[in-house]
């Protein structure tokens, strides 16, 4: 069988659902509300495996699932060398979402990433230990900004609810995802104008290691003859 | 992958420095993570493993042996002191599967106030006969006398402090200093802010940690800043000149003279190198033959503020330094809690070595 991990719930799920439905692949849940168990019609030799989003790029990289839907952002922030385990086989079209670096509203001095290294050095000197930027992205923001040079900050992890922490006095900046910027204007935050880091949406991805038995070779080539 | 060879070597090695007059030490595998990331930022967590526990809290996986071993002299050693040492560094990897996150070190550290040329020229010399017959070149910098250009820039004293902060990020260095020298445009914001008279006024609240009286500080310095004339051409192409200089030692100290005719500052920093080099012709080192690069050691971890090198494999670029080293006098000052002494020191990599014997 050829195993598809699809979110398990939320809208993201309703919309992986709708964008298959649209290329004649129906999937569905089963059983109970609370029971992640899917079926797949339509097609044959094709199996659903309902995950966290969060979990699909480990999954994909681990060979357990031959194809996935999740967002950009998750399979670069959690897979190393991302373009040698997973290939992007279709952009969706929905879950579009951007990473951003965002700092208070109030710090008009702050703009640019170049401003924020100089307010980091200052903040150092001030208050004694580094700028703290909360954000569940670690790898890509410590990427994004050594590339652009930005030093005396520090990464604090928050799994949630980002946008509370600077109000909350646990960080200074926040690193999330945003789609319209309304929760980000609303706890008072901007975007930094060079602070994009990624632009995401949900993606189909295939499985580089993902080893595909003879008998499911006809069902993948379908697959990819239906999307295509 | 560390192996009997490997392990045998860095023994025969750390022999070798206790017999040149250093004492063994055994620094701790697990380390303060608080310290090492008030040493290096956010970068030594993609760089080392982090694990904890209850009662300490965040532990790291030695990345180095530098910092435990300058923190425990500035304790408790008395100087001058020599210290070698051997074991297992940790690298966590996250780009490239190739390159190793757990291999062994042997290092030689020197603490001494005395002769910091001789001291240099020692360290060197010790590192170059251990690997001596693997065919490698060495490469050699000086972090000290791009320092004091940067200190004898014509400009403000923020500008020289910003400079010097980001010296060993090259890409930012350039960004900022083709800033300060007019040669960027000032981003459209910046401009905006500077023109507004009351750039607080209508703004959103604020929150979090930083205050009221530190963006005011921020507006007023980046007024300054605007106020302040452009670093001049001429002392940009000094700059550059500088940073090009890329000969054998005896080339690069003369033109290096010839630079001091018109950046003076660096006067001290070059002659510091030319004792040095008349340090290693003492040790029996050809300098002649040795390179000298002045932005050498930009890329490495930013504790080396002084004379650096590193040793390479001919023709085996996919390796990394055998040898790295330099002089870190201002992390002792860091560590040092109000003491600091003259130090330097270097460690090479054995499994490489006993990896390019096998292969040679």
């Amino acid at each position: 069988m050829i195993k598809l991990g699809v979110p398990s719930k939320g809208r993201l799920m309703e919309k992986t659902f709708d964008w298959f439905a649209a290329h004649n692949i129906r999937l569905s849940r089963t059983g109970s509300d609370r029971e992640y168990a899917g079926a797949v019609t339509g097609i044959d030799g094709v199996s659903l495996v309902l995950l966290s989003a969060g979990e699909i790029p480990r999954e994909l990289a681990a060979g357990r699932i031959h194809l996935g839907v999740t967002g950009t952002d998750l399979v670069q922030d959690k897979l190393p060398l991302w373009e040698q385990q997973v290939e992007p086989l279709e952009e969706m079209g929905f879950g579009e979402a951007d990473l951003i670096v965002a700092v208070p509203q109030a710090w008009v001095d702050v703009d640019t990433l170049d401003d924020l290294d100089a307010a980091a050095a200052a903040f150092r000197a001030t208050h004694g230990h580094r700028l703290r930027i909360a954000t569940k992205y670690h790898r890509l923001v410590r990427e994004f900004l050594r590339d652009a040079g930005v030093a005396d900050y520090a990464i604090v992890d928050s799994q949630g609810a980002t946008e509370g922490t600077v109000a909350n006095e646990t960080a200074e900046a926040i690193a999330d995802i945003t789609s319209s910027g309304e929760t980000l204007r609303a706890n008072h935050l901007k975007v930094l104008s060079d602070g994009l880091i990624l632009r995401s949406q949900a993606t189909l991805w295939r499985s580089r290691v993902a080893d595909v038995a003879d008998e499911d070779r006809a069902a993948m080539a379908e697959i990819l003859a239906r999307l295509g | 992958m560390i192996t009997r060879e490997g392990r045998a070597k860095a023994l025969a090695l750390r022999d070798r420095f206790e017999a040149a007059g250093a004492q063994v030490v055994e620094p701790p595998m697990l380390q303060s993570a608080e310290l090492l990331l008030d040493l290096y930022g956010e970068d030594i967590r993609a760089r080392a493993y982090v694990t904890s526990d209850a009662l300490r809290g965040e532990q790291m996986l030695r990345p180095d042996f530098t910092v435990p071993v300058v923190q425990m002299h500035m304790a408790h050693g008395a100087d001058p002191a020599r210290y070698t040492y051997a074991g297992e560094v940790f690298r966590r990897q996250e780009d490239d599967p190739d390159r190793a996150n757990e291999f062994l070190q042997v290092g030689f550290e020197v603490f001494d106030r005395a002769d910091p040329a001789a001291a240099d020229a020692e360290v060197f010399a010790l590192m170059a006969e251990a690997v001596a017959g693997l065919n490698l070149r060495a490469a050699t910098g000086d972090i000290g006398i791009l320092t004091a250009a940067v200190n004898g820039l014509r400009t403000t004293e923020a500008r020289r402090a910003a400079l010097l902060r980001h010296i060993w990020r090259p890409r930012r260095f350039r960004a900022l200093l083709d800033r300060f020298a007019g040669r960027t445009p000032v981003p459209a914001s910046r401009k905006a802010l500077l023109a507004n008279p009351q750039p607080r006024l209508g703004s959103a609240p604020l929150i979090g940690l930083r205050t009221d009286d530190e963006i005011e500080a921020r507006i007023s310095a980046l007024h300054a800043d605007a106020a302040a004339k452009p670093i001049s051409d001429g002392e940009m192409d000094l700059l550059d000149t500088l940073l090009n200089v890329r000969e054998t030692v005896p080339f690069a100290l003369s033109h290096l003279r010839d630079l001091t005719v018109d950046m003076p500052s660096i006067s001290d920093a070059v002659e510091g190198l030319a004792a040095r080099s008349d340090a290693l012709v003492a040790r029996g080192v050809d300098v002649d033959t040795l390179d000298f690069e002045a932005s050498y050691g930009r890329t490495s971890m930013e504790y080396y503020d002084g004379f650096v090198f590193g040793f390479y494999a001919a023709g085996r670029a996919d390796l990394p330094a055998v040898v790295s080293g330099g002089r870190y006098d201002a992390l002792t000052r860091r560590l040092g809690g109000g003491a600091e002494i003259p130090a330097v020191g270097a460690v090479l990599r054995p499994g490489l070595m006993a990896e390019l014997e096998a292969g040679a």
